[in-house]
């Protein structure tokens, strides 16, 4: 595949443009949904359940109902006639997949702390708040579910009238015999099991959403904290019960999501609810506690893992067996996330044979739903943590043992065994050029010189090879997985009279950079300068169908939508420039914002003048339309396959268990690179939010059902006084898939990083004996690790 | 995250505030902000009124007065880091308040605030308790000197009475070896455990969240006393005590982390 064709002599692709994003965001400029000024807005307020799981016996809202500005307060018994739908669910990954109706107040039981009991309805954000502790619940508890080993033992139930705990069983097991035939004629086995804790997604902004009541007809505006104004129209209308044709998704500003704001929320169907119920604005933004309980939580998940391999260590199949915690309810793409990955166990390696099984149970916590990488960095978890196990039983260091199992270049197309086609590759070079730029072998010789000294400060280095499949998504496959929309994306490209271009596009960034890499995509094709462009986006009313942004499919779907409606329209403006010029369209060639006629360039017409023609429609060739615009909408014939190798170097303290991230290498292919400095943005904040994982975050349940951690206090999202520089590299494959030859990188970090760094701790205290350590890898965790197996009496 | 609706009073002198306060049933005095703030948006503390004394500014200085350096309580923690006096006769304080917090929490915390707190996990009070500092505090009827082995009582609570008000820090001049080991996951975070250790001839050491108030560590300032070893003296860290159990870390393993970081002051100290 060529790198994207240009009709520039100067390309802007592949340079360092400053985002046209930051300067409003870093002046305080940009406008979120709290930003918004509008009048007469009632303020809402949630009351949340302090049970996980309870009858609710008797609301009292008498109190708050009287106090000063308080304008109505609602019980979800109260609410029962509003509602239209229950919330929705759109992976029913089974046909038989348990979906238990969820509405946004309950009425009757709560199955999670978070849960909603009341709202209140106030003329300011403080009187609505007040309330709230005037309102008296009485609870009548009921057996809490939080381990998940409990839910699917179905002694107790979260949802009684279901009968189990369990939602779904998904399988993908192409080939049994060929499995079991493996595991039989293996030489080595490797059997591990992993936790994948439960994460705060934690964006900077929390939610927030503002209905408003258009003035004339019964129309109204949703202003959202969302990553997905697109889905969220449809599934507002769907829930409510109002036309969707009357409904416009506005996403302003909106301070990450990192997969959070992929969803349709509760509080979003109430403000709309209470907007069309009262005929005034409503308004909620999430405070920080509130929405450590209320925002859907990341992973969650128990892995069962087991290689087979030949003697020397080539990889013969792959076993995994999933627990995945659902939470409470289904959010919106709750059942599905796991599956995501469940075609990734295998990572980057030619393995023949592969079982996925994966069971969805409910329990009494927060839903679960998409967070950064979703599905895929658990997936590359296992299967890497699993490769350095493999690598000490065969007998070989960690960087071997990969090599042996990569897909071979030639392979590419490789069909995979769960069903995949990864489109291109090529692996060893990556690690290589990973192992040279950490000096693998300076590390391994100075782990042996310390370990000789009997330092108690112990080097450790740790390997994480990645692959991810992203671009999401061919529409059919999405379709094959039972998910309930598409995975095409919609460009507008409209060339103005006066030349300047506008470019609507159906992605949703939310802090991606869009506008930027949009903007030089359609600058190179042109031929122009990125700044006669403006992308639009984010408006419902402005850029009417989209699929908005998440799962890394941004760029490699919508931005080579927005490539070829750029064609598209360059198509229409040569006919226009042929008929004036007086030559044939095919005697046209198009350079920097001109069209020349092959041979004499003297013979040429500008862009803008085409731009005018097309407007004024004075002078069209016969039966052509005025004006320059074109849209096209792509849906990718496979999805995008990023791989790489990410290498952390730690130190851990054997007196207090401390680890200290040294240093962190990572080599990434993504592709063709539209912006580098935005892909690396992306690599650097994707790797420290894995390193989270890894080191820091967890969100602690006690056996009430009762989030332990839910300010920033407790809940240990890191800084950036916590990490050394990463020190980024790349290789440059293209993908064949779509014609930018891009994949996406929003996830790449995220996805690479914990085994990255959980393998480096285990080489690391390898001198103990140990062979694992639980995320997050706190101090007092590895402490314990290491005085258990010296036998100390812990 | 909004606080219970409050009275708010801005004190125009020392004495302005010491009659607010004497006048009012539940007031709170307010500085920096960064103790009383928190708790007050965490709904922890409702005070009925806050007295500001953010403006109060003849409370900011430090002052060398011979043999201790008078440190006025509405001193930043980024004013102490940074004090060349400071740094010259008594090195251990402006180290200790460069490891609070962040860089805002440094330039809006005042040492007078975290002292008046008397959190036992925050890291000035070990500091000056370590020092054998004095602290100067006024009321209705007049100012009294309290050391500062004497002032802190328990969890969040001091001999400062509701009516009176810290003005002054006085830290003796020390030039002999120190240390301060904090430990803790996140560079802005409270220290899981800390130590601060002097050494002027005899060694006094002070541990931060061992326990409900800053502590001294006196069965290892003994043992020292005695001729123990570093290794010996520093295995009674936590003896006597009973440290907090947290998300960050168990009881258990704070006794550890107190050994190890009593091993490393002492030998630092005394080198």
């Amino acid at each position: 595949m060529t790198i994207l064709e240009t009709g520039s002599s100067e390309r802007v692709t592949g340079k360092r443009l400053l985002r046209r994003e930051d300067p409003e965001l870093l002046t305080g400029e940009a406008k979120f949904v709290d930003d918004i000024v509008q009048q007469n807005a009632l303020y809402m307020a949630i009351l949340r359940s302090p049970m996980a799981h309870a009858r609710i016996v008797a609301v009292d809202t008498a109190i708050a109902k009287r106090m000063p500005d308080v304008f109505a307060v609602m019980t979800g018994e109260e609410l029962k006639s509003d509602w239209f739908a229950p919330m929705p669910c759109a992976w029913p990954v089974t046909g038989e997949m348990k979906n238990p109706p969820h509405y946004p107040v309950a009425a009757d039981v709560v199955k999670y702390v978070g849960d909603a009991v009341a709202v209140v309805l106030a003329s300011n954000k403080v009187a609505a708040i007040d309330a709230l502790a005037a309102i008296d619940v009485k609870y009548e508890a009921l057996p809490v579910i939080v381990a998940l080993e409990d839910a699917l033992a179905d002694k107790e139930l979260v949802h009684p009238e279901l009968g189990t705990n369990t939602s779904y069983v998904w399988k993908l097991e192409p080939d049994k015999s060929k499995v079991d035939q493996a595991f039989a004629s293996a030489a080595h086995v490797v059997k591990s099991r992993f936790v994948q804790q439960r994460l705060l997604p934690s964006a900077m902004e929390p939610r927030g959403v503002l209905v408003v009541p258009q003035p004339y007809g019964s129309e109204y505006t949703i202003y959202s904290s969302t990553q997905i104004p697109h889905i969220l129209k449809i599934m507002l209308s769907l829930t409510v019960g109002v036309s969707e044709a009357k409904l416009r998704v506005i996403a302003p500003a909106v301070g990450g999501g990192f997969g959070s704001k992929l969803n349709v929320y509760s509080e979003e169907v109430l403000a709309l609810t209470l907007a069309r119920k009262f005929h005034r604005p409503v308004r909620w933004t999430e405070e920080r506690s509130e929405g450590a309980l209320a925002t859907i939580h990341g992973r969650g998940q128990i892995q069962e893992i087991e290689l087979a391999a030949e003697a020397d260590g080539r990889l013969m199949a792959v076993k995994v067996n999933l627990i995945a915690d659902m939470g409470g309810y289904l959010q919106l793409l709750t059942p599905g996330v796991p599956l995501l990955g469940g075609f990734l166990y295998h990572g980057l390696y030619d393995v023949p044979a592969y079982s996925f099984t994966c069971t969805g149970v409910f329990t009494n916590k927060t839903p679960t739903d998409a967070y950064r990488g979703a599905g895929r960095p658990e997936a590359t978890f296992a299967i890497e943590r699993s490769m350095d196990s493999l690598a000490r039983k065969v007998g070989i260091d960690p960087a071997e043992i990969r090599r042996r199992n990569f897909i071979p270049p030639e392979k590419f197309p490789y069909s995979s065994a769960p069903g995949l086609v990864f489109d291109s590759g090529n692996y060893l070079p990556n690690l290589e050029q990973g192992l040279e730029k950490v000096g693998y072998a300076q590390i391994r010789a100075e782990q042996q010189i310390r370990r000789s000294r009997g330092s108690k400060k112990h080097l450790g280095v740790g390997l994480s090879c990645y692959v991810e499949m992203c671009g999401l998504a061919p529409s059919k496959v999405l379709g094959s997985l039972s998910y309930s929309a598409g995975g095409w994306e919609s460009a507008t490209i409209r060339i103005l009279p006066t030349s300047k271009v506008q470019v609507v596009t159906g992605t949703a960034p939310h802090g991606q950079g869009h506008e930027t890499s949009w903007s030089m995509i359609v600058a190179d094709r042109l031929g122009i300068s990125p700044e006669d462009i403006e992308v639009l986006h984010s408006d419902t009313a402005i850029a009417p169908y989209g699929l908005d942004t998440y799962g890394s499919r941004s760029l490699a779907v919508g931005g080579s939508a927005v490539y070829l409606a750029t064609d598209k329209v360059l198509e229409k403006a040569k006919l226009i420039a042929a008929h004036h010029l007086e030559v044939a369209a095919e005697d046209l060639s198009y350079k920097d914002g001109s069209f020349a006629v092959k041979g004499s360039p003297d013979k040429a017409m500008a862009l803008s003048s085409v731009a005018f023609e097309a407007f004024t429609a004075h002078n069209l060739p016969e039966g052509l339309e005025p004006n320059l615009e074109a849209t096209v909408t792509w849906d990718p014939p496979n999805f995008t396959f990023p791989f790489g190798t990410h290498i952390a170097v730690v130190e851990v303290d054997e007196e207090t268990g401390a680890t200290e991230l040294l240093r962190y290498v990572s080599i990434d292919d993504v592709g063709n690179q539209i912006n580098p400095m935005i892909v690396e943005g992306q690599i650097e904040g994707g790797i420290a939010q894995g390193v989270a994982q890894a080191l820091f975050e967890e969100a602690i349940y006690d056996g009430s059902g009762n989030l332990l951690n839910t300010t920033f206090l407790e809940y240990l999202v890191p800084s950036a006084s916590e990490f050394p520089s990463f020190e980024l590299g790349n290789t440059v494959t293209p993908s064949p898939t779509n014609p930018l030859g891009v994949k996406g990188v929003g996830e790449a970090g995220c996805i690479a990083s914990p085994p990255a760094v959980i393998n480096a701790i285990v080489d690391a205290l390898s001198v103990f004996g140990i062979e694992h350590i639980e995320m997050p890898a706190s101090p007092e965790k590895v402490w314990s690790a290491i005085s258990f197996s010296r036998g100390n009496s812990r | 995250m909004f606080p219970a609706s409050f009275d708010y009073a801005k004190a125009t002198s020392v004495a302005d505030a010491i009659s607010i306060l004497s006048s009012v049933d539940d007031a709170k005095l307010l500085a920096g902000g960064h103790s009383l703030l928190p708790l007050m948006k965490l709904r922890l503390a409702s005070p009925g009124m806050i007295v500001d004394i953010g403006s109060l500014t003849d409370l900011s200085y430090i002052e060398d007065k011979g043999d201790y350096v008078a440190v006025g309580a509405l001193t930043r923690h980024h004013d102490v880091q940074n004090s060349r006096l400071l740094k010259s006769v008594v090195p251990i304080l402006p180290y200790v308040a460069s490891r609070v917090g962040d860089p805002a929490v440094r330039h809006r915390g005042t040492i007078g605030g975290s002292i008046s707190h008397g959190d036992g996990a925050s890291d000035l009070p070990a500091a000056v308790l370590a020092l054998d500092a004095k602290f100067v505090l006024m009321g209705p009827k007049g100012e009294r000197v309290v050391p500062a082995s004497e002032f802190f009582v328990g969890f969040l609570e001091t001999v400062l009475s509701s009516d009176e008000l810290l003005t002054e820090i006085r830290v003796p001049k020390f030039s002999g070896g120190w240390s301060f080991q904090k430990f803790n996951r996140r560079a802005q975070d409270w220290a899981i455990v800390g130590v601060a250790a002097v050494n002027n001839g005899h060694t006094r050491i002070s541990l931060v969240n061992m326990g409900p108030t800053p502590l001294r560590a006196t069965a290892v300032e003994a043992a020292l006393a005695d001729g123990a070893s570093i290794e010996v003296a520093s295995g009674r860290a936590s003896d006597g005590l009973d440290p907090p159990s947290d998300l960050n870390a168990s009881s258990e393993y704070r006794r550890h982390l107190a050994e190890v970081l009593v091993k490393r002051a002492l030998a630092e100290a005394l080198r």
